[in-house]
């Protein structure tokens, strides 16, 4: 029997509904196996026909984008309740991504820079979205962003920004024939193109944001560029830095790390070659955007109820 | 698992219960879960204090104790010695409420943070495994690296205790710099003719492998067992055929300068280093050479009747398994074209230290007379400046150590060859720390009537056929400004080329000046941090040849005590890789300290236990969060926090 499949875009780019088109022919392989009973973006589907599907019907559902609006948080569990297994699918369903980086602000700060202070958005009437306008009612957009595990429980995941080609075929497959546990369980390093570069010490002299520096082809870190990639869960083949783009961490950590960003940060620290403590300060404050560096991709998970404000 | 656990709280006297309430501490800790009892003493370390944790482990059946006493690295060996009669030594912990608690807290909550750190440790404790020491065998064999005075010393104690050594010089002779003095300060000994006994014992020496014209080039392995791989540079002479008749030197058409003579002096293609020269024998320099590629000239081939001389040998690397290893790189001197203000020491009249120890030696580019190089003549007026590039932030910080000793034997040298001429010596203190140094000083102060200038040199030029030296005279504040013929740096010491290089074989850290970094700057001034690997002379750091050869010893007598035993016996607290998730990232093996963390050829990381000291920067750094050390596994560090806060 072909399995019922549904796939929904939360909050997100909408890369991860590419995605699976991305998987190229594959795609009709997996076709002849699945019936799509309910995926907005490629096909009319209406909530209320989500609503009247008796539960746990769907076999698999995916969800992708994470959760921002009321909206997202009430698919999910309407997902949820419809569903056997129900996944997260890429980034931000699962850490909150690029996009969970807003947990840095709160919602006035966020409308303000968005609608208000954007040289690029004409708003003379300054007209900030509400949640009531007249007769029209939209989604609360809520406090804070939150990932799909902090709304409902999730089976399995499928990491990636978007998952890369190799990471999702062995999940579909593996989902396909019902397990939920798949993937690799090591950093990248594993399989990086770059992997017999390394040197046999690696330190530190100074950091280059990547278009500072000439790419000798050798292993990033050991360039002085910063690499996500020893803290970054393998499986992509690192397409990334085959193409001599350093690994920004989009796959998440590895399993026994509960915080990427801090265990990079810690590995970087301790790379950092003999000199004093001013000219240590300095390197390190050399580094551009620490928190879009290296927690690009997992802000909101660690922030779930944003960031703690500075006292005074 | 512990479950009877005794908890011994320690007085230190008054430096933990002046401040902490030491009962009280015994007292919440008799209630906690899993203490079966626990006490106070006043010092738990001395021998009543030892016999009493003895004691009630015995009538309390305890299976395991904490110390509430001063930091483990203090005491953490004497307590566990105490235990091992009883149970696993990992099943004695300490809890610091000293140096971490008393020393730098107020009364109450001093004695707050007591329990907090001792109700921690008996969390910790509760999650140790016991653990048994790692054993690693010797391989009785000493690789020594450099054949100066410090390597040649080293060598020939460890091979007078009975047991080898493969000692490797790079050059064609041993000797080092010490080969190159005239004479030595304070006795005036001719430097050589104490010098070449030695050298020759170690030629002769049956026990001692002696490489010389050969360079270590690939080092891997740990304490007791490191392989080796040691580069034998062609002589394209037979060391055995050749009888060092000299008819090869006199038909080589090609002359060069000797580095020896700080190339002062021609040598030819073909050439013997010196004429006490260890191995004896002539060495062919492959750049000068014309007939070894292509073969265009063959004299020397033609006139060697031993017929030693061999065109076609080639390189050969030498595999060896050692246990000990000992630096001996020795030194340089600083680069004289980095002092600007002295004409970059360009000019023929400026020469430097060892180029004059050279010109004083019988056997130098002179025949032991000094003269002025530009011209031939006699200098009659001679400038020395200490300091030139020392205890100068602009070029090398520290104070050479030898150079005031060795600028006041130059300027007395120059006064017994030069009876009617004037020195002058520019220096910012007089540094005369051994044995009969300043009765040395005084001596050439007054005896020889030198003049001394309190000062530093501002500038030196060349003006017609003089150099002048500009200078002030701190003591009467008055600038000065000699006309001198002859000009004479003491310049500063600084660590090899080489001995980077061989420090990055070894993993083991050089510092400023490019001097290698010991273990413990008081406690361990001839180890490294890696076990297994010793220093000798100036590698580590500036010295004199008494000094060095009193580091030598040093460095052979810790040698010889590793050999004393088969096996050595290691803590296991030790780093453990799991393996399966390792993605070879390199994180670790490029923060540890010890080398102790290598890659496998499956590319993934794998501590070497016997060198692994337990530090757990491996750990702390791992991106993976993929090791752990024994016995501080994170469940065990997460529950002690989850006690503290």
């Amino acid at each position: 029997m072909k399995k019922k499949i549904a796939m929904y875009w939360g909050a997100g780019c909408g890369g991860c509904d590419v995605s699976l088109l991305g998987i190229h022919e594959k795609l009709l392989e997996l076709l002849d196996d699945i019936e799509i009973v309910f995926w907005p973006c490629a096909t009319d589907f209406k909530y209320e026909d989500l609503e009247k599907m008796p539960d746990k019907s769907i076999d698999i559902a995916f969800y992708n984008g994470a959760i921002r609006t009321s909206e997202n948080e009430e698919i999910a569990k309407l997902l949820r309740k419809k569903s056997k297994i129900l996944v997260a699918y890429g980034s931000c369903a699962i850490e909150g991504c690029i996009i969970g980086l807003a947990n840095l602000y709160d919602k006035e700060e966020i409308f303000r820079a968005v609608y208000l202070e954007n040289e690029t958005t004409p708003n003379k009437e300054k007209i900030v979205p509400k949640e009531k306008a007249g007769e029209l009612e939209l989604p609360e957009f809520l406090p804070h962003l939150k990932v799909l595990s902090n709304v409902v429980k999730v089976d399995a995941v499928i990491p990636g920004c978007p998952p890369p080609k190799p990471v999702l075929i062995e999940a579909l497959e593996a989902l396909l024939s019902g397990k939920t546990q798949f993937g690799k369980s090591v950093a990248l390093c594993d399989e990086c193109p770059r992997r017999d570069t390394k040197p046999d010490k690696i330190e530190i002299d100074r950091f280059y944001r990547w278009h500072e520096k000439q790419d000798d082809g050798k292993c990033f870190l050991a360039q002085g560029i910063i690499c996500m990639g020893p803290a970054t869960l393998a499986g992509c083949g690192g397409e990334c830095i085959a193409a001599n783009i350093p690994c920004t961490g989009c796959m998440g950590p590895p399993p026994k790390v509960r915080n990427q960003g801090a265990a990079m940060l810690s590995a970087i620290a301790s790379l950092l070659g003999e000199m004093d403590e001013e000219r240590e300060k300095e390197v390190i404050e050399s580094i551009q955007d620490m928190v879009g560096t290296f927690y690009k991709y997992t802000t909101a998970k660690l922030l779930p109820k944003g960031r703690v404000k500075d006292e005074g | 698992m512990a479950r009877r656990i005794g908890v011994f709280v320690c007085h230190c006297g008054v430096n933990i219960a002046g401040v902490v309430d030491v009962e009280k501490v015994a007292e919440e800790l008799r209630k906690y879960p899993g203490v079966a009892f626990a006490t106070t003493y006043q010092y738990m370390c001395s021998d009543p204090g030892q016999n009493l944790i003895r004691q009630k482990i015995e009538e309390e059946n305890l299976d395991a104790v904490v110390i509430a006493a001063c930091s483990p690295s203090m005491h953490e060996e004497t307590f566990r010695n105490v235990c091992k009669d009883y149970f696993n030594p990992q099943r004695c912990e300490m809890a610091n409420i000293r140096e971490q608690c008393s020393w730098v807290h107020e009364k109450e909550e001093a004695t707050e943070k007591a329990i907090k750190i001792v109700k921690a440790t008996v969390e910790k404790l509760k999650g140790n495994e016991d653990l048994t020491p790692i054993y690693v065998p010797v391989e009785k064999k000493c690789l020594v690296i450099g054949g100066g005075i410090a390597g040649i010393q080293a060598a020939l104690d460890i091979a007078d205790a009975g047991y080898e050594v493969i000692l490797v010089e790079k050059e064609p002779s041993i000797g080092g710099r010490m080969a190159q003095l005239s004479e030595t300060f304070p006795t005036l000994d001719c430097s050589q003719c104490i010098l070449t006994p030695k050298m020759v014992a170690v030629s002769r020496h049956p026990k001692i492998k002696l490489m010389a014209y050969s360079e270590v080039i690939d080092i891997s392995g740990y304490v007791g067992n490191f392989d080796v791989k040691i580069l034998k540079k062609p002589r394209y002479v037979d060391e055995d055929a050749c009888t060092v008749c000299g008819d090869c030197e006199k038909v080589c058409p090609v002359i060069v300068p000797n580095e020896f003579d700080m190339e002062k002096k021609p040598r030819k293609a073909i050439f013997i280093p010196f004429p006490q020269a260890v191995p004896s024998t002539y060495t062919i320099d492959r750049e000068a050479c014309l007939g070894l590629a292509p073969l265009t000239c063959a004299e020397c081939r033609e006139a060697c009747e031993a017929n030693a001389i061999n065109y076609d040998m080639q390189p050969k690397i030498v595999e060896e398994k050692v246990g000990a290893i000992i630096v001996a790189t020795g030194y340089d001197l600083y680069d004289k074209s980095n002092l600007v203000e002295y004409g970059y020491g360009e000019d023929d009249d400026i020469i430097t230290s060892l180029e004059f120890e050279r010109m004083l030696s019988a056997s130098g580019p002179t025949g032991g007379n000094i003269i002025k190089p530009s011209t031939g003549e006699t200098p009659k007026k001679v400038v020395f400046v200490q300091c030139a590039g020392s205890r100068d932030k602009q070029h090398m910080p520290y104070c050479s150590s030898i150079c005031c000793m060795y600028t006041a034997k130059h300027a007395l040298l120059y006064k017994h060859h030069v009876p009617d001429g004037e020195a002058y010596v520019f220096y910012i203190d007089i540094r005369a720390t051994g044995k009969d140094y300043e009765e040395f000083i005084n001596n050439v102060m007054e005896e020889e009537r030198i003049n001394y200038i309190r000062g530093k040199v501002a500038k030196i030029f060349r003006e017609g056929d003089k150099i002048v030296v500009w200078g002030v005279d701190t003591l009467t504040g008055k600038k000065v400004e000699i006309k001198a013929d002859l000009v004479v740096l003491a310049m500063a010491i600084v660590g090899r080329k080489e001995t980077k290089e061989i420090a990055q074989l070894l993993k083991v850290a050089t510092g400023v000046g490019g001097f290698l970094k010991e273990s413990h700057p008081k406690l361990k001034p001839v180890e490294a941090l890696s076990r297994g690997i010793y220093f000798a002379g100036c590698a580590q750091a500036p010295k004199d040849i008494p000094a060095t050869v009193a580091q030598a010893s040093a460095a052979a007598s810790k040698v010889l005590a590793l050999f004393a035993k088969d096996k050595l016996e290691k803590d296991p607290m030790v780093a453990v890789v799991d393996e399966e998730h390792c993605s070879g990232c390199g994180v670790c093996i490029s923060v540890c300290p010890y080398g102790a963390m290598q890659r496998q050829p499956n590319g993934k990381a794998k501590c070497i236990e016997a060198l692994c000291e337990g530090c757990g920067t491996c750990a702390a750094a791992c991106p993976s969060n993929n090791i752990e050390m024994r016995n501080y596994r994170d469940e065990q560090i997460e529950k002690m926090i989850e006690v503290i806060i």
